[in-house]
């Protein structure tokens, strides 16, 4: 039963089911229940989706992280697209959600327990998130 | 992975065996209208008992699959999403609003049942 890190790289849509998979079974591993295990994974299948449609490609890597007495998951989506230029915006509810252009980052923010997010003009984006064993 | 179309009746029902990709939703969008319109069916339920994750993608499209079949006069079920998957669905703020759900197969079929009973 090793978590280890594991990498995915994002090209195609394929690669969005592959990650969101990955990370479920290793949230499993780590010994989340099977709802935070669906959270995780949908969030990954967010995350992975903004990769493919905003930057064609990029990866999302998964890893076990311990905290003070406790233990979670963390994953990083990365891509050197074409940034952000309005990161509040994009957090902004309703900017995003169900709708055909959004960039589900609010949803992704309520899935998980912390949220980081770096993107830059030009050079790319990274988003950071952790969700914690209960 | 190609969703199967089984045909009972006036009723069409697509069930889902795995985790689909974008691709694999498309295809079936495209699948279950044609199907519609070739065997003049009046209703069409989708099984997502078997889906992973509902992403922004997936509600999208399950939400557009049932607009084009009520522009076809028929109406269409989505059943079987997971208690899990429901809770992350709300989470993130998706919803298939105007799209009518049921717990299961039996419980979409019943629905529809009703549905036609009264209509006729």
């Amino acid at each position: 039963m090793s978590a280890g890190e594991i990498q995915v790289a994002i090209n195609s849509d394929q690669d969005i089911v592959s990650a969101r998979q990955k990370g479920r079974q290793m949230a499993t591993e780590l010994g989340f229940s099977s709802g935070d295990a669906t959270l995780i994974a949908t969030a990954i299948s967010e995350l992975a989706r903004n990769i493919v449609a905003y930057a064609q490609k990029g990866q999302v890597t998964l890893k076990m992280v311990n905290g003070l007495n406790r233990r979670g998951i963390s994953v990083v989506a990365t891509d050197a697209g074409p940034g952000i230029p309005d990161i509040r915006q994009a957090l902004r509810d309703g900017f995003s959600t169900s709708g055909s252009l959004g960039l589900g980052l609010p949803g992704v923010r309520r899935l998980m327990d912390e949220f980081e997010i770096i993107s830059q003009p030009g050079r790319g984006t990274t988003v950071a998130v952790k969700k914690w064993r209960q | 992975m190609e969703v199967p179309i089984l045909k009972q009746g006036a009723v069409l029902i697509a069930t889902f065996q795995a985790a689909l990709s974008d691709a694999d939703l498309n295809q079936l969008r495209m699948g279950l209208v044609q199907q519609v319109v070739k065997f003049r069916s009046r209703a069409v339920i989708v099984d997502v008992t078997a889906m992973d994750v509902m992403d922004s993608f997936a509600s999208r499209t399950l939400r557009e699959i049932a607009h084009m079949i009520r522009l076809r006069g028929a109406e269409t079920v989505i059943v079987g999403i997971q208690p899990e998957v429901a809770f992350a669905m709300v989470q993130l703020g998706l919803t298939l609003e105007g799209v009518a759900t049921a717990l299961d197969l039996e419980e979409g079929l019943a629905y529809l049942n009703e549905k036609f009973k009264t209509a006729n």
